[in-house]
């Protein structure tokens, strides 16, 4: 069964940054995009397991830090000419706090 | 809201382009519906000469399958030729009925071959050399007939009768004038080609004017000439030029002047339709060679769009001959007058010609034959209108960009096989690069690193990926103008923001985006690190640096690994260090369990496989400053024992380089800087291959700039001497300061160096002195009160949130 679980506050992610969720199914990394929308991603990228989470954030995407693969935020897909997906979690902000699936 | 309508008359490689970057930029602005008289989609024209060599299938150089149009949801129509176009009403309809309504038209009917006007011209086997359904016919007859008569020793012609020898035939090339590609080739190159193109099996006929071609059963038999003399002919290809197909435009009252007359932004004569490609005459010029199709079909589309920016100013072109083992290339003037000076190498026995035509100091020419390793580099010097002076001792002998490192030596693309690795980063082939420019339809360099990944790590083999693109595409490829923009977010070039961060004093991201007009909401990876260097070095100490868009070392001050552990350098300024920093050092190794303790190139030490989470604390264990490894920046001033224990030493180099690495400690700049400080000639501190290179002589300091020991070598050019130390770091940080004022983001110095001329570095550091004083005031004042960032992190470890993990 998965549930909303409570991880912090918005305003404690940076706009167009990230934070590491430890979680019992991996590192998850959690964005928030320049217009507060917020998405989770397995922090792992599916080329050579970056941590995206350390990536620059623009629009709805990020670029991995380790060879710029640009991930969707929204569904974890890789830009092309690059293939390959991170599996996404939901995640919702309800009263300024963000809640995770899992 | 319905959307506009857009027709695209001519399914061709321009219309396409042209929709192509339409969708790019502005996707859901129109109901496309595209015409084309031929049954099949978008396919790669002047890949027509490898297929009819057996090199390529039509399957190949498929451009746009019929699935790339449903997917774009854009109405195809192939096989469906449009005859007329009521502008009043705003319709096209094609000769079976079908019609379209329109809002914006754009006319890409391409051209068709000149046939010449001889009796006999209708007969059967007489065809020209411009579709799939003209391949069919050759490859047909080559396999029932012999003789094959190809008129026009041009490019075309003398691709095709390539293509009809190796399919079998006995081929003999009718031309009238003395040498082959007369417009590309001047008359030793052209005679070299012959002799290479006869060795191969083909026979040529020059200085022949063709009467008439024979026919029996309306089939063509032989050809006669001017002379009376004949020859058997199974098959004629016309190929003495193209003529644009404008007769549609022109019937519907649309201006035309041997092409369809358009405007700098591809404006037909009525505003609502647009026109592209080889049947437009633009300032008087039709062009019948890809390259300039797609510089239009940019322009088009911008102004399709509705953005109204973009001009199309005409094209400079190249060729290249798509034949098998001929090397040949050419572009601009080549033939010279008396006003312009020529460089020539001919080597007849090795079968190598280059000539370069110079007219005041800048290349309007070339001709290059059995080598052209170096066309478009020549071409790009033309197409900038750059000075050559500086380099003209050298430009024979080529660029010199090659020869780089991970391509085991290779710099002539043509010496390698398809097997050999062209990019040593990401182990990609040179038959796989080919093969993806052949199939996926690729022109440009930026295309092959986003397919193949070739070029797209360390960069030193895109030479070698623009050889391969010049081979395989010829006339196709047209080099990059080196006023590239910043990336897919704005048009505008590095230049050109820089300008407009300064004239507008931008003291943000967020307001020089929207001020500048960014086509993105917040940029993206590429150019937010640009921009935030931009505003911070333009505006020291008032622009807001952005930490969400520096890249994730420079956020962390450490440099991130492949498992997203850490590196920890500290300073160590000039390579000394002391007992009891390295017992720290130590201990702090033991403490965070460090996987491995190395030292650096740069005289310093590094703890590598640290986890983010110890950063801080390690840091602050360490009481050491930040050894800004990681940064787009001061990195490290190497230096070698020098005059305080060295036998040879002439000056004290290590003071010297302590006194520079505190001087300029945490600068940031386009890219890494490094420095090396040497106390004699003999350079043990290899100020060589340095940035800013020092070496000590018994009378002062010699100062070298522009070297780099990484990805390509670049040996450092000789500055000026000074005497004193004091002038060392004024010098020294003035150029520094005007490398950081001027060059582009992500420029080495050597690259800045290569653009603007070592000429005008000297003029800005060593002739103007107020100039050279008041930039180095301008560095002093901009690292003013600079933070030790490690330090400071320590002080304000807790409000730094964001890079605490959390756990659940």
């Amino acid at each position: 069964m998965s549930q909303w679980t409570k991880i912090t506050t918005l305003s404690e992610i940076p706009k167009l940054g990230s934070r590491v969720v430890r979680s019992a199914k991996g590192d998850i990394a959690v964005f928030r995009t320049d217009d507060d929308r917020v998405f989770a991603l397995h922090d792992s990228c599916p080329h050579k397991k970056g941590p995206l989470s350390q990536g620059i954030v623009y629009g709805d995407k990020v670029a991995c830090p380790l060879h710029s693969w640009q991930i969707s935020l929204v569904d974890g897909h890789a830009q092309d000419p690059d293939e390959g997906q991170t599996a996404c979690f939901s995640v919702k902000v309800e009263d300024g706090m963000v809640y995770l699936e899992l | 809201m319905e959307k506009m309508k857009l027709v695209v008359v001519g399914n061709g490689m321009a219309g396409m382009r042209t929709v192509e970057e339409l969708l790019k930029i502005s996707p859901d602005l129109y109901d496309i519906t595209v015409f084309g008289d031929e049954p099949h989609p978008n396919y790669n024209r002047i890949m027509l000469s490898p297929v009819l060599a057996g090199e390529q299938t039509i399957d190949d150089i498929i451009l746009n399958s019929r699935e790339w149009y449903a997917e774009n949801n854009i109405t195809l129509h192939t096989g469906k030729k449009i005859h007329k176009i009521d502008r009043r009403l705003r319709m096209a309809f094609a000769e079976d009925g079908t019609f379209a309504l329109y809002d914006r038209m754009l006319i890409a009917t391409g051209s068709t071959p000149f046939m010449l006007p001889i009796p006999g011209k209708d007969l059967k086997g007489v065809i020209g050399f411009r579709d799939i359904k003209d391949v069919d016919a050759m490859i047909a007859t080559a396999g029932t007939h012999k003789h094959a008569v190809v008129i026009g020793g041009g490019l075309l012609g003398l691709e095709a009768a390539n293509g009809l020898k190796i399919q079998g035939m006995d081929v003999t090339v009718i031309h009238k004038n003395e040498w082959l590609l007369e417009r590309q080739l001047d008359k030793t190159a052209g005679l070299m080609l012959q002799r290479s193109l006869e060795a191969k099996g083909l026979s040529f006929k020059l200085n022949m004017d063709t009467k008439q071609l024979i026919g029996e059963n309306g089939h063509v038999k032989a050809i006669q000439f001017e002379d009376g003399s004949e020859l058997a002919a199974d098959l004629v290809v016309m190929a003495v030029g193209i003529r644009p197909n404008y007769a549609l435009a022109e019937s519907a009252g649309i201006h035309c002047d041997r092409g369809i007359v358009v405007n700098d932004t591809m404006q037909t004569f009525d505003p609502r339709v647009y026109s592209v490609g080889e049947c437009v005459a633009h300032r008087g010029i039709s062009y019948g060679l890809v390259a300039p199709l797609f510089e239009m079909a940019k322009v088009c589309a911008n102004h399709l769009a509705n953005f109204g920016i973009g001009q199309y100013k005409g094209s400079v072109t190249s060729t290249k001959l798509k034949v098998t083992g001929i090397d040949l290339f050419s572009a601009g003037d080549f033939t010279g007058n008396e006003d312009t000076e020529e460089i020539v190498l001919h080597d007849a026995v090795g079968g190598i010609y280059k000539k370069i035509v110079i007219k005041d100091d800048k290349i309007i020419g070339s001709v290059l034959y059995g080598d052209t390793t170096d066309g478009s580099w020549y071409f790009q010097l033309l197409r900038d209108g750059k000075p050559i002076h500086e380099i003209r001792d050298n430009l024979m002998f080529g660029q010199d960009s090659l020869g780089n490192t991970g391509h085991e030596g290779q710099d002539k693309v043509s010496a390698m096989t398809d097997e050999m690795e062209v990019c040593g980063c990401n182990g990609v082939c040179k038959g796989t690069i080919v093969k993806a420019i052949q199939e996926k339809g690729l022109f440009s360099i930026d295309d092959v690193k986003k397919q193949t990944k070739a070029g797209s790590s360390c960069g030193s083999c895109v030479g070698l990926v623009e050889q391969i693109l010049v081979s395989t595409l010829g006339g196709g490829y047209a080099p990059p103008s080196s006023a590239k923009t910043i990336c897919g977010c704005s048009d505008k070039g590095h230049e050109e923001i820089r300008q407009q961060i300064r004239d507008n004093k931008y003291l943000n991201i967020p307001d020089a985006i929207k001020g500048m007009a960014w086509r993105t909401p917040n940029g993206c990876a590429t150019c937010r690190p640009a921009l935030n260097y931009y505003l911070i070095s333009t505006w020291p100490h008032e622009a807001v640096d952005d930490p969400q868009s520096r890249f994730i070392n420079e956020r962390v001050h450490a440099n991130i690994q492949k498992d997203g552990t850490y590196s920890v350098i500290p300073r160590m300024y000039g390579g000394v260090t002391t007992p009891s920093q390295l017992r720290k050092i130590a201990d702090v190794a033991d403490k965070y369990a460090v996987p491995m303790v190395k030292v650096t190139g740069g005289q310093r030490i590094d703890l590598l496989g640290v986890k983010k989470e110890d950063l801080v604390d390690m840091w602050a264990d360490l009481d050491m400053p930040s050894g800004y490894a990681y940064s787009k920046g001061i990195r490290t001033v190497k230096t070698c024992v020098g005059s305080e224990f060295c036998r040879f030493g002439t000056q004290n180099s290590t003071q010297m380089g302590i006194d520079i690495e505190k001087a300029f400690d945490h600068m940031w700049a386009p890219h890494k800087v490094k420095f090396a400080v040497s106390g004699c000639p003999r350079n043990c501190a290899e100020s060589g291959i340095k940035d800013v290179g020092i070496i000590g002589v018994d009378s002062g300091w010699e100062m070298y700039v522009g070297g780099n020991g990484g990805i390509k070598t670049e040996v450092a050019q000789f500055l000026c001497k000074v005497k004193t130390s004091d002038e060392v770091l004024e010098y020294s940080g003035a150029f520094i300061q005007i490398y950081r004022e001027e060059a582009r983001y992500l420029d080495r110095t050597v690259h800045w160096i290569e653009r603007v001329g070592l000429e005008y570095v000297k003029r800005r550091v060593i002739e103007d002195a107020e100039g050279r004083k008041a930039a180095y005031e301008r560095l002093l004042y901009a690292l003013q009160g600079a933070v030790e960032p490690w330090s400071e992190r320590v002080k304000k470890r807790n409000e730094h949130k964001e890079f605490e993990d959390i756990t659940i």
